[in-house]
């Protein structure tokens, strides 16, 4: 049975110069312990699609569907209480920019043990030996030194940490990292991955990378779903994608990586879409 | 052998941090002597991660900052800024192009206004003129002539990057020094402007140093490539014998951390996951 279902999801902002469909009829569906990619390039809606699982969108965005449940539950259907006791505990997130996602106010000590006194209702000295716990998970090094650190004293590879740590304190069932790598070094980069599938492996949950970056859904996804302006393009595993791509979308994507350059051209997605675009009425 | 367009010989310079009535100052050494040349119409790409001096490198470049010592040469003629004035002739040799198009351009200034303000400044042609190779330049960089009297924020991150490279190319650079230029776009986007920065070099014959954290660009673009790591220079050759065959182990660390979307290594790793989910 699948963890988080949804079916048709629309979501609209009002915007001055009119509505705006960011993303359309997307249907999606990931089972537990499983590794979900979702690439697209900027402005596709990978984001605002998780955004609205998350109930994280502006009140300017129209959010409908057909289903949108998790493990049974009707996201849709459930009252704001219960649906806040189901967010950040069962399904975390976490973001681009690790540096601007932590409070800079607050010791990442602090800021971690609140999710566990929230979500867990455990005592301070709980609270502390658990976020010690989690802080060596995550490889962050003199874990019970480190709680006292605020963000600024830590680099962008070590504030990821602390964003995953975080977000796997109450042992979700769903994590969603968008775009988890894009700010961090290819070496940071490499550190981050392994350690996302190893949690997720450890943990037992499933994951959802959104990103744009196809070396990253070659490196982590068990399955993949390409987005374009809203839409889904193809969805396959991992292999099948990148073997032998269905759609034209896709096929371009991968021709604009510089590893599959041939000669001195790149072709651009822009060559692939100008004919795709007027023959689906999509508007460029 | 020609003489190089750009020459650095053992470059290095120090930053003073902290310090005060009774610390003293820490000297941080960013660039421990650097050597390199890169000759007329190639691409030098410098690979590094954060904090290696590779910025710090591209500001002595484009004579922004000062070498701390060391001797900095272009077209064989030695430059040093620290000492002496420098004529706009040769400051008109080199431009840069940042890594982010979002905070490289000025928000204010219609993009007409910011290409001819570049001749304005360094060249004595007629308003009349300029304008005609503002235009021009937009042509060039796959912009249209209507693109001229609007503002940065009604263009796109791929097209803002185009103009940050047409504003570089304004003034008839030689070497153009490319500081994360692909890093901040979208694949496809990334793209078009690799394509239009080997076309641009093709037509004027420009030298390129081009700055990256990402091997598969490097790979695509350069003709030789150095290698940086705190400060010094690990490995540098062509690109070919560095990729086929890299002799330090920083190297040989960034190569294994880029991510292989080849189809060979993708089963090889979807394998590896299905064991451990048996385990």
């Amino acid at each position: 049975m699948a963890l988080l279902t949804i079916r048709n999801l629309t979501v609209t902002f009002d915007t001055s110069a009119g509505p705006f469909k960011a993303v359309d009829g997307i249907d999606l569906a990931i089972a537990p312990r499983e590794v979900l990619a979702i690439v697209g390039e900027s402005g596709s809606g990978k984001s605002v699609a998780m955004l609205a699982v998350m109930g994280l969108l502006p009140p300017t965005a129209t959010v409908t569907a057909d289903e949108m449940s998790f493990n049974g539950q009707d996201l849709l259907a459930l009252p704001a209480a219960a649906k806040r006791r189901i967010i950040g505990r069962e399904i975390s997130m976490i973001f681009q920019e690790p540096m601007a996602s932590l409070n800079p106010c607050f010791t990442v000590g602090f800021q971690l043990q609140e999710v566990l006194r929230q979500h867990l209702g455990l005592s301070r000295a709980d609270a502390h030996a658990r976020a010690v716990e989690l802080f060596t998970a995550v490889g962050i090094p003199n874990p019970a030194d480190r709680l006292q650190s605020y963000p600024h004293q830590m680099s962008g590879g070590q504030c990821q940490r602390v964003m995953i740590a975080i977000a796997i304190a109450c042992n979700p069932k769903l994590l969603i990292a968008d775009e988890p790598t894009t700010a961090l070094d290819v070496t940071i980069q490499k550190q981050i991955l392994d350690l996302l599938c190893d949690l997720q492996i450890t943990q037992d949950m499933a994951l959802i990378m959104i990103t744009h970056d196809m070396g990253v859904v070659a490196e982590t996804a068990d399955r993949v779903i390409v987005q374009y302006k809203g839409r889904k393009m193809e969805e396959a595993d991992v292999l099948s994608l990148f073997q032998s791509p269905q759609n034209p979308y896709t096929r371009a994507l991968l021709s604009a990586l510089p590893e599959n350059a041939t000669g001195k051209r790149l072709t651009t997605v822009a060559d692939f879409m100008r004919d795709l675009d007027a023959q689906s009425g999509v508007a460029p | 052998m020609t003489v190089p367009v750009l020459e650095g010989r053992n470059i290095t310079r120090n930053y003073a941090s902290g310090g005060g009535l009774f610390a003293r100052a820490k000297s941080v050494q960013a660039l421990k002597g650097i050597s390199f040349a890169v000759q007329r119409g190639q691409t030098l790409a410098i690979v590094g991660e954060s904090g290696c001096g590779k910025s710090t490198l591209a500001r002595i470049i484009t004579l922004i900052d000062p070498a701390s010592s060391g001797e900095l040469l272009l077209d064989g003629q030695a430059i040093a800024i620290g000492t002496a004035a420098l004529p706009r002739e040769v400051r008109r040799k080199v431009q840069i192009v940042f890594q982010n198009p979002y905070g490289s351009l000025n928000p204010r200034q219609k993009v007409g206004d910011m290409l001819m303000e570049q001749l304005l400044l360094n060249t004595d042609h007629t308003a009349a003129e300029r304008r005609e190779l503002a235009l021009g330049m937009l042509q060039k960089v796959n912009l249209l002539p209507e693109h001229f009297n609007r503002y940065p924020h009604m263009f796109s991150g791929g097209q803002r990057q185009r103009l940050a490279i047409a504003r570089a190319l304004m003034v008839n650079p030689q070497l153009l020094v490319l500081d994360e230029p692909v890093s901040a776009l979208d694949l496809s986007v990334q793209a078009q402007v690799l394509n239009l920065l080997a076309d641009l070099q093709d037509e004027f014959n420009l030298t390129y140093v081009f700055i990256s954290h990402d091997l598969s660009v490097v790979r695509y673009i350069a003709d030789h490539v150095m290698v940086m790591y705190q400060g010094e220079v690990v490995e540098s050759g062509s690109r070919d014998a560095v990729f086929t065959n890299p002799q330090h182990a920083y190297t040989r660390t960034l190569f294994a951390a880029t991510p292989q979307s080849d189809v060979a290594s993708i089963r090889a790793r979807v394998q590896r996951r299905a064991m451990r989910h048996d385990l």
